[in-house]
């Protein structure tokens, strides 16, 4: 397969750039940040992204989706990471989503698939018990009681946790902490009397929250995928998730290095374009370059997805990994060569400095994933 | 099935029947390659079979029109006899400057007779070109170059130097940028000019390197009389007079794409992964990891650059394919693929310690990793530097104002 969009694909990305534009700019994002608004993104423009068929970029025709797969979702994140538009549409429409379509059962598929797609029901993905990403440790237990498992325990800055209608949880069945055996995931209500969630404001403005459970009674119905080998789904899942934020990130990163490049178009300088200075030259001809690899990275993880969705998860992470550098390396380098009000709040580049941060980090960062890579190329 | 599918399977059918075994190895060292010329001699049976073979399919140079030696294949069908032969592992049949910078530029420039003389010798692998560029006094400002041609009625007469023309002591032919108008700005006065070396006049002396090899040389023109025609519609010059910087900056771009796709972390040691190489050298461990965490991250992070590099020359490639040309960023796959060449070497220097640094009694052998590693220094300074990439990106893709 080539490794450019496809026409259909190129039509999908310009509907995203025209929509995104007009109703969605970070204008809106600064809007609901501003205001405090408690759910985090508007729900009217949720409802339009749904009419549109992006809730279910990637869920079947069959089940009220567009179909789009992988490729489709990251042209959407990329377009929301120009705007940095807030949605629920990574965690309910692409990690939600793939959790029940690539792991759920018949039944598991016809109660929430369309919900996804017509934007109803929120989704959320719970799996970090710490600061930092490590999905192969997992406290979070789940004790068989009678006919199905008691849950109890923490997670982390889970994206959308505090909106979620529903919750995915990785908990563990078996096994100790550090093992990838023994880990199942179960999909239950979210708002069930023994979860607490509790929003955690972070420096991106997105949401993110606390989540607690208690006690909480499940069936062998709530679980999703296989008892005790719930590693391999959540791989599936995370890998999907590392893909589209990478998509998300590469949209911010064009976006703040247009922004760069146009500032240096403009401002002068000892009497001249600061753009015409070498030192600035090589470091933005530096960043171009990097822009365009982490481009073709990312693209080829979605693609991957789309091809060999079980196989794709090395690629996703290198993806991810080199995505997380280059936008960071994007967004100070904004922040330094619009100077003084680079650091200011009136002016957007920080604020998509602060979104890359907690986008590279979420699922892991370059370290976790370079560290990954090795380990599996034997060193 | 589509045209392009049975095009594919004809393709893999008859690479299957005609590259000899001892041609798939992979290998794409300069010793290892068919370069063509009349001093030619061919390394093995096998070498020359591929080649005839090959020749016989037009397959030496697939995209160029089939009166002039090529198959007339499409970017799609080119793209996928690439991918066949890779798939195999087997070597291009032949490679040399004449096909990856001449040729597209003659292509670009040239009459229907230059084409007819000397992309037919190119594809048939007769002539061996050599490129004269640079000056000692003309390196990355290349237009500033003073070899002087003077127009003598029935031919040119050309005075000066050339430097780091590859392979010049065993080249045919050299295209060659001269200096014909000394009064006009200097890109309006020069000229592009196709010349051959055994011309009386022309000497060549090779430079040695800091690795003791010498692939380059000193070209001297000392009043060396060039034919103004070489046959009806077929002058040494190609483009017009006084504008040959049109031609040779068409020509730089086929040879940052040639620089650019080169494959950086292939060197002499094959396709071996840089991270086992390195865990062969060094250990693991007790946590499964190379015992030199500084030197693992360094590692790990030289694949991850090399691996969204390749799939960068992929989508780009790509992307000419369905009409969008590469342009100006060429440079930048050149500036990644040389930056990214020395790393390679410098990383299997410091796994392999002072055993790497090591040479023969008299001296590195041409064939080790400390040549390697000490002519790759050159890959960020040939075909325009680092800095001038950087700067025609600037300039070219971002469009930057100039001062």
């Amino acid at each position: 397969m080539p490794l450019i969009l496809n026409e259909e694909q190129e039509m999908l990305q310009d509907a995203a750039t025209g929509f995104l534009s007009e109703n969605a700019p970070v204008s809106a994002f600064r809007m609901v940040r501003d205001n405090k608004v408690a759910d985090g993104f508007c729900r009217k423009l949720w409802t339009e992204m749904a009419e549109m068929g992006w809730a279910g970029i990637i869920v079947d025709e069959e089940h009220g989706g567009s179909g789009f797969g992988y490729v489709g979702a990251g042209v959407l994140a990329e377009q929301m990471g120009r705007n940095l538009t807030a949605s629920p549409f990574f965690s309910t429409s692409v990690l939600g989503a793939t959790a029940v379509q690539k792991y759920g059962t018949d039944k598991q598929k016809a109660q929430n698939l369309s919900k996804i797609s017509s934007g109803e029901s929120l989704f959320a993905l719970a799996v970090d018990e710490g600061p930092r990403h490590n999905p192969g440790h997992i406290e979070f237990s789940a004790h068989p009681s009678g006919n199905g498992y008691v849950l109890s325990g923490n997670k982390t800055f889970v994206a959308d946790g505090h909106v979620a209608d529903k919750l995915i949880i990785a908990a563990r069945t078996s096994g100790s902490e550090h093992d990838a055996e023994g880990i199942t995931l179960f999909l239950v209500d979210a708002h069930a009397p023994e979860i607490t969630r509790e929003h955690t404001p972070m420096i991106d403005s997105r949401n993110a929250a606390n989540i607690s459970v208690e006690g909480l009674e499940v069936t062998g119905d709530d679980i999703l995928g296989v008892v005790d080998g719930g590693f391999e789904a959540l791989e599936g899942i995370l890998s999907a998730g590392r893909a589209v934020l990478s998509a998300e990130m590469s949209g911010s990163a064009q976006q703040v290095f247009g922004t760069t490049t146009e500032y240096l178009k403009e401002r002068e300088q000892f009497g001249q374009k600061i753009g015409s200075f070498q030192g600035l030259q090589h470091r933005a001809a530096h960043l171009a370059t990097e822009i365009e690899m982490m481009r073709s990275a990312v693209l080829k993880s979605l693609q991957e997805l789309d091809e060999d969705f079980e196989g794709a998860g090395m690629t996703c992470s290198m993806a991810k990994a080199k995505t997380g550098q280059v936008a960071q390396l994007a967004t100070k380098e904004a922040i330094q060569m619009h100077g003084g009000i680079g650091v200011t709040d009136e002016y957007d580049v920080g604020l998509y400095f602060k979104r890359v941060h907690i986008a590279q980090q979420m699922f892991g960062d370059a370290g976790f994933h370079s560290d990954r890579w090795a380990k599996q190329s034997g060193y | 099935m589509t045209d392009l599918d049975q095009f594919r399977s004809e393709t893999r059918a008859w690479l299957a029947e005609n590259c000899p075994e001892e041609m798939r190895d992979g290998d794409i060292t300069a010793e290892k390659q068919c370069w063509g010329g009349r001093l030619w001699e061919f390394q093995s049976e096998a070498q020359k079979q591929w080649f005839d073979r090959a020749l016989e399919k037009g397959y030496t140079v697939p995209t160029w029109p089939i009166e002039y030696g090529g198959a007339g294949l499409s970017a799609d069908q080119a793209k996928i006899l690439d991918e066949e032969r890779q798939a195999i592992n087997a070597r291009k049949p032949l490679s040399n400057f004449g096909i990856s910078m001449l040729g597209p530029a003659l292509l670009a420039y040239g009459t229907h007779e230059q084409k007819l003389q000397h992309l037919t010798g190119i594809a048939r692998g007769e002539i061996r070109w050599c490129q004269g560029y640079s000056e000692p006094g003309a390196g990355s400002d290349l237009a500033s170059l003073k070899s002087k041609c003077e127009d003598k009625g029935d031919h040119w007469l050309i005075n000066g130097q050339k430097i780091w023309t590859s392979n010049a002591d065993i080249s045919d032919w050299i295209f060659c940028l001269v200096r014909t108008d000394f009064d006009a700005p200097k890109h309006r006065g020069i000229t592009f000019i196709l010349i051959d070396m055994a011309s009386e006049g022309i000497s060549v002396k090779p430079i040695v390197l800091i690795s003791g090899h010498s692939p380059f040389c000193e070209t001297f023109f000392d009043d060396v009389k060039v034919p103004k025609s070489y046959g009806p519609g077929n002058d040494s010059v190609v483009g017009e007079v006084n504008r040959g910087w049109d031609v040779a900056k068409n020509l730089l771009v086929h040879e940052r794409g040639m620089l650019g796709t080169m494959s950086p972390l292939r060197g002499t040691k094959g396709p071996e992964s840089l991270g086992k190489f390195a865990a062969d050298h060094i250990g693991l461990d007790q946590g499964d990891r190379l015992a030199d965490p500084a030197l693992r991250q360094r590692i790990a992070q030289a694949e991850l650059d090399n691996w969204a590099y390749n799939l960068t020359v992929e989508r780009m490639t790509d992307e000419a394919n369905a009409g969008n040309g590469l342009g100006a960023k060429s440079s930048m796959l050149k500036y990644v693929a040389s930056e990214l060449t020395k790393q390679g070497s410098e990383l299997r220097m410091d796994i392999e310690g002072t055993a790497g640094a090591t040479i023969g009694a008299d001296g590195i052998e041409y064939d080790s990793l400390a040549n390697t590693w000490l002519y790759n220094r050159a890959y960020s300074i040939l075909g325009g530097t680092t800095e001038v990439q950087l700067n025609i990106i600037s300039k070219r893709v971002l469009e930057l104002p100039s001062q």
